[in-house]
């Protein structure tokens, strides 16, 4: 199992941890999944298997939570994650033009990677900051009240960002 | 700011400058001063005090915590579990998210008298996996609260033990239903459980009795047994006490979150004094008072409700005062608190499109009027707004709705059978099909 060489030696710590929070180990595959998918990117078939044998289960009871549960994801993503809130709130204040707007800067569609697999966008349901619409998350932070402007405007500071990154 | 006819307990430091979410600033607020002399007390007595205080769950059901607390088994010599639900994905709500972010050590104080209360010695708070950062916020003020005995294996240094363990969700709206929620903390597929058991208090996390709390509600108990449960009682109305925060969105000046005491403020107050009224040059046309799943309200309708005394009264959309009995007589409910506005710039197949393609992507897939009536419904209206709308697709949809509605295993049939069944009775001039009948479609929400 060769992926396992590239998880970090503390997400293998933080996964003993976590298996212990609970008197069932069972319990721990969805923060187990969360753990992987934060350090590979994605959640690749040959993990799907390790965590089952980690907690006693067959492949089977860990494939159907990674084919259930949206947030996972059995395949790679552009290096940044934007999530833009599709539902009532956010659309009534305009969340439909904002992932218009994100699509145009990146030159592609919710789901796709961008030609230069810079992102992925995908349009997500309620994030639950509707008075603040419409709302979009970049990987782990919140952003409120953008518009096509503000979008625009994030959207020069990833590539900025990325432009900076010393290619490999 | 606090809006001038909000009472504020549980957002009381919310938005607050200088307020962090660290235990030194909330200790330097009282912070854990009720913890501390509820562990003092008996546990039957904190149960009493909940009781008393009238107490109604604020998850979405409105359930009284009190009773629900006098449902758990607790002679069964298994261990029982409290599970608080901060799942939060209710379109329109958004309340726990600021407690979560900001005030996370209140949360830990409610959950810590709770536990305690009801000799519970393991807790989780099931977060929505949208809410990374509150996860991180919430496992670091664990552990600052371990650190300092308010949790842990001797708590205040009474000999009670109890840890609390933060569980990431992943993305799944029916993770909020409790069974769905217990199976999902079980690491299965969150399959809503199929009743009875009626209660988790019975029969919940691995087969033990388990308390399931809304963030907001937990929240409370720790001020129920600080006031005293018969003085939170005042707070209110009758039936319908404390306070509670409604989270407003949509079309008005000032949304936002705002905290009132329980039926004194009505739909219109909040909307027009609070919220500031629509936006310049519209009217409201349309509101949803208790989150997406609640029925709709249209402006213009009136309510005839039966008094206590026999007599009747008449209500405007206005002057519904927003607690839970009063807007479940007028046909909708309290639900979560989520109020979601609409001004007349809205075409409402076009809402209710938007809405239906929530249900139809969350929907678990157990049950099949609700897997494919959910679907079927996302197919007419977004066939409708696209041009496609044929002349009975408005009947069409409610035959659709009427036949998920109390053939499920969840409540989730009958959540995404109200907004249809609503939307199609109140504005059925929208939903006569064919492109004539339509008003200007923006399609900027579908
Ligand atoms: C489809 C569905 C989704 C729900 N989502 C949530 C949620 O996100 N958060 C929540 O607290 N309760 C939610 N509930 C209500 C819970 O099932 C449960 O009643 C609540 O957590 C009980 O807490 P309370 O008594 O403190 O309100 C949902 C219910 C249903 C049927
Ligand atoms: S009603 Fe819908 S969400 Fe609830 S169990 Fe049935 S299929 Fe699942
Ligand atoms: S509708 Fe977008 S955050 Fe709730």
């Amino acid at each position: 199992m060769h992926w396992l060489m590239n998880l970090k030696p503390e997400t293998l710590r933080q996964i003993d941890e976590v298996i212990t929070h609970y008197p069932v180990k069972r319990s721990a595959a969805l923060p187990l999944l969360h753990l992987v998918q934060a350090d590979a990117g994605w959640i690749p078939p040959e993990a799907i298997e390790w965590v089952a044998q980690k907690l006693e289960l067959q492949p089977i009871n860990i494939y159907e939570l990674v084919t259930f549960y949206p947030m996972f994801r059995q395949k790679a993503i552009g290096r940044r994650h934007i999530k833009v809130c599709r539902t009532l709130s956010c659309a009534l204040t305009g969340g439909y033009r904002v992932c218009d707007q994100f699509q145009k800067e990146f030159n592609c569609r919710p789901g796709e990677i961008s030609p230069d697999g810079e992102v992925t966008i995908e349009f997500v349901e309620c994030l639950a900051s509707c008075g603040t619409g419409p709302v979009v998350m970049i990987d782990d932070d919140l952003h409120e009240r953008v518009d096509a402007a503000k979008a625009k405007q994030l959207s020069e500071q990833i590539k900025t960002a990325a432009s900076r990154r010393p290619s490999p | 700011m606090p809006a001038p006819a909000e009472r504020r307990l549980i957002f009381a430091h919310i938005d607050e400058p200088g307020y962090t979410p660290d235990l030194a600033c909330y200790l330097r607020h009282g912070g854990y001063g009720v913890l501390q002399r509820a562990v003092a007390r008996k546990p039957e007595e904190l149960c009493d005090e909940v009781k008393k205080s009238g107490l109604r769950g604020r998850g979405g059901a409105g359930f009284p915590c009190g009773f629900k607390w006098s449902l758990l088994d607790r002679k069964s010599g298994k261990p029982i579990y409290l599970i608080v639900n901060a799942d939060e994905s209710e379109p329109g709500t958004f309340k726990d998210r600021y407690i979560m972010h900001q005030d996370p050590h209140q949360l830990i104080e409610g959950i810590m008298i709770t536990c305690f209360a009801n000799n519970v010695k393991l807790a989780y708070i099931y977060i929505r996996g949208e809410f990374p950062q509150g996860a991180k916020i919430l496992g670091k003020a664990i552990a600052e609260a371990r650190a300092a005995n308010f949790c842990g294996p001797n708590i205040l240094g009474t000999g009670y033990g109890c840890e609390i363990y933060v569980h990431r969700g992943a993305g799944a709206y029916i993770c909020g239903e409790e069974t769905g929620l217990i199976e999902s903390l079980e690491g299965k597929r969150p399959y809503p459980r199929i009743k009875p058991p009626y209660f988790p208090a019975v029969l919940g996390l691995y087969q033990c009795p388990t308390i399931v709390n809304n963030v907001e509600t937990l929240c409370h108990v720790k001020h129920i047994v600080d006031l005293g449960g018969e003085a939170y009682a005042k707070i209110g109305t009758p039936n319908n006490t404390g306070t509670r925060i409604l989270c407003v969105s949509g079309h008005v000046k000032k949304p936002g979150f705002y905290e009132f005491e329980v039926g004194r403020i009505t739909l219109g107050q909040l909307l027009h004094e609070v919220c500031g009224g629509p936006l310049p040059g519209r009217k409201f046309k349309a509101v949803i008072p208790g989150g997406s799943s609640a029925k709709i309200l249209k402006f213009g309708e009136t309510f005839t409700l039966k008094n206590k005394d026999g007599s009747t009264r008449t209500l405007a959309v206005e002057d519904i005062p927003m607690d839970f009995d009063t807007l479940a007589a007028c046909g909708t409910m309290g639900g979560s608190g989520g109020v979601i506005v609409m001004d007349d710039s809205v075409n409402m197949v076009e809402a209710l499109a938007n809405i239906n393609a929530f249900y139809a992507h969350e929907s678990c897939g157990q049950c099949t009027p609700c897997r494919e009536g959910s679907l079927w419904m996302k197919k007419i209206t977004g066939r409708m707004v696209h041009g496609g709308a044929r002349p009975n697709d408005g009947e069409l949809l409610k035959s659709v709705a009427d036949q998920i509605a109390g053939r499920t295993i969840c409540a989730f049939g009958e959540a995404c059978a109200g907004p249809t069944q609503s939307f199609v009775a109140k504005f059925g001039d929208e939903f006569k099909g064919g492109p004539a009948a339509m008003p200007a479609s923006s399609l900027e929400l579908v």
